[in-house]
């Protein structure tokens, strides 16, 4: 018995499971050996989310065989998938807001019985916090945690109900990059540990970064099954998930840029915790022009965001075309022909119980011929979406489907479609790909190339150093709230802009 | 267990067709009936013979179905100032209130009176009780949607407490100022400001002799074709429902909120004035204590069980004018309000029928 390996955290074998007129899971395997990291892989709808709620519980198998720890299992309720060892982080974290971490932490668990000794748990929650280099402080109330901090704390919640199998649903996505590096060091001092985890991602350099081995999902069918890590291409990756060829660097065309459009002068603003976001900012960007702004979360990239739109007030000046915008609404910001592409696009983007149709017409629903005097003609608004839907290649079933009902991909393409359609002079893009898969990620990039060829300013935010490198003419690297320099984006380096990231100014600029 | 079949509850990955809505709120209303027979049984009543009963009281003969749309001619007003304002997700539940103001207001131009009531004609008299009745309503409205676009005050509370200020306004005027005889009461209206009813017509046709049935049932339908058009063709329901949906969306469409959150709130008040106005007009003729046995109130339900729809507000309000008129025949009159709030309860919980198929489904396929 010490001799022999102990067995595999979980075995899946042939896995069927079926939704009403989806097969969510066909045959899939899945092995999930002791102490490593599985990485599970695929694009949106690709059937990850459904497999791994199977194996927390939440989902019964039409067929096939699960294991955990070499015994057979057969899960009625997420309880009984916890009683064996199972935690799932969820991608949407469950958290009292007002409550503290311990608290949290504790929620749900038959000890505390009545007294709450909290003190005893704090510490409780300190030891295992210094166990997997996890840190948090266990008093802090949830709102006032960072995400990267809030996420840490679900780890804790799976990890203090004696979670040995930890299923991460997309845990980087809400994260900032040294935030990831951290998370992934705690991934590795848990499997150092003994614990298993599952990871699922859309992003492949992370995969390659820190899992062993991988299972990639394609339409609800496997497409590689627990092969290396190791070894394996970007390019390898990305045909396994999608099944062609991806072409990562998409074709940007040499052009010359135009009059000045975007001019930010002196720009100072605060965040919604009344501290300085933006500190005397100063950029421009022309026509046909694409300006990056690249810096770590939180440097003010938000707030840029907001107010150039008129989300936010500041100090200073904003002129678009020459005209002043500055503190003043939305609209003024919309009738000078600025477009918004929104960081959060479900909370400000779209109206998630209006139809594809109700979002799209957003920003020209009193235009000619979809608005008339008072009215609004429908029939052309159906007509006018239907059209977007067929160009952009909205995936849905009709146009009077729900946004809430899209999927990131398809619900970006609908913002996206609505902000060209404007013909903007200026497009605010703010994180336009995170979150999506790679087929998405590129048609988004193309679109964005296409207004650039059309003679549109556009400021593109981004945390994805090659998106701004690939799409950008220029890069300006933002620091707590200042432009430490701008660079032109043929000729930029890597190592210098993450420099300047880490807030060391631009000699020459 | 062994049984052959299951039953499965399968969540709706399309959207429902658009009907399924009003044939499950109809199923409710008759499960709703079904369970209140059943409950008559327990305590020793005939059911069969109740219902019957109730049906004549309501819908039995011209006369009282009359009576049943004279107590829904207010909701059907209520009922719409609800649901405009819930489409924006603005939580007034002070139509009550509005209510009165509305009947205060046009009141006033009886009482005060604004003009001459002997040589006024008596289409510009109502016109001018219209118009008052709304404005009372809508001031009404104005204040907790001021208070909430610029202040952030919940409008929750401020519509509950400003129906008591309402009433006890109205009170010190009846009371105090324009007592009949030291009675709760105005002295009757003059002729001229009364709402036609349809027994004015008693003479030319002997079948509306004693049909109180008044002009204000007209309002409430063109009120609520106007509502329908604004909120499903103008550009203003269409801001009303983005704002309701997302506010932070709409903001980004570049919609003022604040304006538009006021203006929300004085339709609403207005049209539950407008109600208060028919109702004194066309039922009281004159201002009194007890004008509403909580019409504001029950118009909340409406908007609710008619699911914000102004045509289905109007049927919803007639089937609850029913529940009034039978609760008046009917003992124990408690009777129709274990009706209506299994009514309530069974139209809430039919929503599952929206957002899943049941299924029956034999088991061996499963295996």
């Amino acid at each position: 018995m010490t001799s022999s390996p102990p067995p595999n955290a979980v075995e899946m074998k042939d896995i069927v499971i079926r939704f009403p007129g989806v097969l969510a899971n066909d045959h899939v395997n899945l092995t999930l050996k002791h102490g490593e990291i599985h990485a599970l892989l695929g694009e949106n709808g690709a059937g990850k989310s459904t497999l791994m709620n199977a194996l927390a519980g939440l989902y019964k198998p039409v067929s096939g065989v699960m294991k955990v720890h070499g015994e057979e299992v057969n899960f009625s309720s997420p309880k009984d998938a916890i009683a064996k060892g199972i935690g799932m982080v969820h991608q949407h974290f469950m958290l009292v807001p007002t409550q503290t971490v311990t608290e949290n932490i504790l929620l749900g668990l038959d000890e505390p019985k009545f007294f709450m000794d909290l003190a005893k748990y704090d510490q409780k929650i300190r030891d295992l916090q210094d166990q997997f280099g996890l840190r948090v402080d266990p008093t802090a109330l949830i709102w006032q945690l960072s995400v990267g901090e809030q996420q840490r704390v679900e780890i804790l919640k799976t990890l203090y109900r004696g979670a040995d199998i930890l299923i991460m649903d997309e845990p980087t996505a809400v994260l900032a990059p040294q935030e990831i590096d951290e998370l992934m060091n705690t991934m590795r001092s848990m499997t150092e540990q003994g614990k298993s985890i599952i990871f699922i991602s859309h992003k492949l350099n992370e995969v390659t970064a820190v899992a062993d081995r991988l299972t990639v999902l394609r339409k609800g069918v496997a497409t590689a099954e627990g092969i290396d890590v190791e070894g394996l291409t970007g390019e390898k990756l990305a045909e396994l998930m999608v099944g062609r060829k991806v072409i990562f660097s998409v074709e940007k065309k040499a052009q010359e840029p135009g009059a000045v459009v975007l001019d930010v002068r002196e720009v100072s603003a605060e965040n919604n915790k009344g501290v300085r976001a933006l500190n005397k900012l100063s950029l421009d960007v022309r026509e046909g022009e694409i300006l990056g702004i690249a810096g770590v979360a939180g440097n003010g990239q938000s707030e840029l965001a907001e107010v150039i739109t008129g989300m936010r007030g500041c100090e200073g000046s904003i002129l678009i075309n020459g005209e002043d915008v500055s503190n003043q609404e939305p609209s003024a910001a919309i009738a000078r022909g600025v477009a918004h592409v929104p960081e959060d696009r479900t909370g400000v983007g779209s109206a998630p119980n209006m139809t594809i149709t109700e979002n799209t017409i957003m920003k020209n629903y009193r235009e000619k011929p979809i608005g008339n005097k008072w009215s609004i003609n429908f029939t052309e608004a159906r007509s006018h979406a239907r059209g977007l839907k067929d160009a952009y290649d909205i995936l849905a079933p009709n146009v009077r489907t729900m946004a809430r009902k899209l999927s990131g991909g398809n619900l970006q393409k609908v913002i996206l479609a609505r902000e060209i359609t404007t013909n903007p002079k200026l497009m605010v893009a703010m994180q336009p790909t995170r979150g999506l898969d790679v087929g998405a990620i590129e048609s988004i990039q193309r679109l964005l190339l296409a207004q650039r060829e059309e003679g549109t300013a556009i400021l593109l935010i981004s945390e994805e150093l090659d998106e701004l490198l690939t799409l950008s003419d220029r890069i300006a690297v933002l620091h707590e709230g200042e432009v430490m320099g701008i660079l032109d984006a043929e000729n930029a380096e890597v190592k210098e802009i993450g420099l300047m990231m880490t807030g060391m100014k631009r000699s020459d600029s | 267990m062994n049984l052959p079949y299951t039953v499965i509850f399968e969540k709706r990955t399309a959207d429902y067709p658009k009907w399924l809505p009003a044939v499950t709120s109809l199923l409710s209303v008759i499960v709703a009936f079904i369970i209140s027979g059943i409950v008559l049984k327990i305590i020793g009543g005939d059911p069969l013979r109740v219902l019957k009963f109730f049906f004549t009281a309501t819908f039995g003969s011209w006369a009282v179905f009359s009576d049943t749309m004279v107590k829904a001619t207010p909701l059907i007003m209520v009922g719409l100032a609800c649901a405009v304002a819930f489409k924006m997700k603005l939580w007034n539940i002070g139509a009550e209130g509005q209510f009165y103001m509305g009947a205060f207001f046009s009141s006033l131009v009886v009482l005060v009176p604004m003009v001459n009531l002997e040589t006024t004609p008596k289409f510009i008299v109502i016109a001018l009780m219209m118009i008052m009745g709304m404005i009372g309503g809508a001031i009404w409205g104005f204040i907790p949607g001021y208070l909430k676009a610029k202040y952030q005050v919940n409008e929750i509370i401020i519509t509950l407490m400003l129906n008591y200020i309402a009433l006890y306004w109205n009170n010190f005027w009846i009371f105090d100022k324009w007592s009949d005889a030291g009675f709760q009461m105005t002295p009757q209206f003059e002729k001229i400001a009364w709402l036609p009813r349809l027994s004015d017509l008693a003479k030319e046709y002997k079948a509306f002799s004693g049909i109180t049935l008044h002009l204000g049932v007209v309002f409430g339908i063109i009120a609520a074709i106007i509502i329908w058009w604004i909120l499903e063709r103008s550009h203003w329901g269409y801001e009303i429902k983005l704002i309701g949906d997302n506010p932070q969306a709409a903001r980004y469409a570049g919609l003022n909120i604040t304006k538009n959150l006021i203006l929300v709130m004085m339709l609403s008040g207005a049209l539950a004035g407008l109600a208060g106005m028919s109702e004194i007009s066309g039922v009281v003729h004159r201002l009194q204590e007890k004008i509403s046995p909580g019409y504001g109130f029950t118009g909340i339900i409406v908007a609710w069980l008619a699911k914000l729809n102004p045509f289905a507000v109007i049927i919803v309000s007639i089937l609850f004018g029913a529940l009034i008129v039978a609760g008046r025949e009917i003992q124990p009159s408690g009777l129709s309000n274990l009706l209506q709030g299994i009514i309530l309860f069974m139209v809430i919980s039919s929503d599952v029928l929206l957002r899943y198929k049941i299924r029956l489904v034999r088991l061996e396929q499963e295996a």
